[in-house]
């Protein structure tokens, strides 16, 4: 019987470490489903109580930029300065700002 | 989406990779590396990943005679977390552009290998404990050096195993501490598994520096961060005090004791190495038969799950 790439999708997961903190990348699991995917990843990556909160994506949904882009891509950013506070100057004595 | 219209050199991507090495910043999945680095970390990880896999089924042996409930417990949860540390580093393993069919392939053709220690057998119930204290503590000091590896998604798999081995490695001496405590066969069943267990948890480090081809390239490109042979020497100090603590002796007749309390061990028997590396240790046909064939009984599931979700989104 062929058994070859039968092993289901590929899913990224993200943890909730704790309630009000931003969900973080955790790893990857395989399974056919949603519910497959998010008690495969509860399984694997909570263990121990490491979540409150759990998702789970489609690895194939994710859109990414590759390195060759990424100086490219991110280069606006790096001219306006003056977005960053310390580009300001502050009259001496000037406190709580 | 955007393209970098200009080409990039080679050389130029090698070097913009070293940089980053020596700058101690990870390589990510989509980072341009060499295929070297590709090739070695495809090798080393799926190892590591088979290891912990097959490295369940010496453990699984016991999980039906566990002393106690307590015991039997814990053993299963260990052996769960060791599935689980597997499949971290099936999908790390995985970001370097190779199924999880094709490294299950490669094990059971044997072009794929695992942590030799796992061809030993568990005779009594102290092996339970001399592997969560011996051949754990080997692996936790090897993991603990990988935390700072180059490649992003193995250095993460590592903090979070390192973050759940050391469970392992407690339950594990505490079965020989009980043992020892206990009546004078326990203390031989305990001595018998440190005597069996001893030896093979060293060769776990790998060959003498002097006669590990691979490891230049590795340290260089900072997969590997510290020697076999430093590893090797930080796991004995470490361990030795605490078999003597508990009256365990540690059966190495040509142990040092170095002035400064570390230690020196006695040669090690690379003939029995190699002879198990090359799949003549007692248990090499037993563990990859049985992976095989547990990998075999479950395809109807795969399958099934894979037609059910099919029709489903129909």
């Amino acid at each position: 019987m062929e058994t070859k790439d039968n092993q289901g999708q590929l899913w990224e997961v993200f943890i909730q470490t704790k309630a009000g903190q931003p969900f973080k990348h955790a790893g990857s699991v395989h399974a056919y489903d949603k519910e497959m995917a998010i008690e495969n990843a509860r399984d694997v990556y909570t263990r121990r109580g490491e979540g409150t909160g759990l998702w789970v994506v489609p690895s194939s949904e994710i859109v990414a930029i590759t390195i060759n882009e990424a100086e490219y891509f991110f280069e606006s950013a790096d001219v306006k300065i003056y977005r960053h506070p310390t580009f300001y100057n502050v009259p001496e004595g000037v406190t709580n700002m | 989406m955007i393209h970098a219209e200009t080409k990039i050199s080679e050389e130029k991507l090698l070097e913009h990779f070293e940089a980053k090495i020596e700058a101690e910043e990870k390589i990510e999945p989509r980072d341009w590396m060499p295929d070297a680095y590709r090739q070695h970390l495809i090798r080393q990880i799926s190892q590591h990943a088979h290891s912990e896999v097959i490295g369940m089924q010496p453990e699984g042996n016991w999980i039906t005679r566990s002393p106690s409930l307590r015991s039997k417990k814990i053993l299963l949860a260990k052996i769960q977390d060791e599935g689980g540390h597997g499949l971290y580093l099936y999908s790390a393993a995985e970001t370097l552009g190779v199924s999880r069919d094709q490294y299950i392939q490669w094990l059971h053709e044997g072009k794929a290998k695992y942590s030799s220690v796992f061809n030993y057998p568990t005779l009594n119930w102290a092996d339970i404990g001399a592997i969560g204290w011996l051949v754990d503590g080997a692996a936790i000091t090897n993991q603990v050096s990988l935390q700072r590896t180059s490649y992003g998604p193995y250095s993460r798999a590592m903090v979070r195993i390192c973050k759940e081995e050391s469970f392992h490695q407690r339950q594990g001496y505490e079965i020989m501490w009980r043992m020892m405590e206990g009546t004078k066969e326990q203390r031989q069943m305990a001595q018998d598994a440190i005597n069996r267990w001893w030896w093979p948890a060293l060769m776990m480090f790998g060959p003498h520096d002097t006669d590990s081809p691979r490891t230049s390239l590795a340290m260089k490109w900072k997969i590997k961060r510290e020697s076999n042979d430093n590893l090797r020497e930080k796991f004995i100090n470490k361990t030795i005090p605490q078999a003597e603590h508990i009256g365990l002796v540690v059966p190495d007749n040509k142990l040092v004791r170095n002035e400064d309390g570390t230690f020196k061990h006695g040669d090690i028997n690379w003939d029995e190495f190699w002879a198990v590396v090359n799949g003549n240790g007692p248990c090499n046909q037993q563990r990859l038969e049985h992976h095989i064939r547990a990998h075999e009984e479950g395809a109807w599931v795969r399958e099934t799950a894979l037609v059910a979700n099919l029709k489903h989104k129909k």
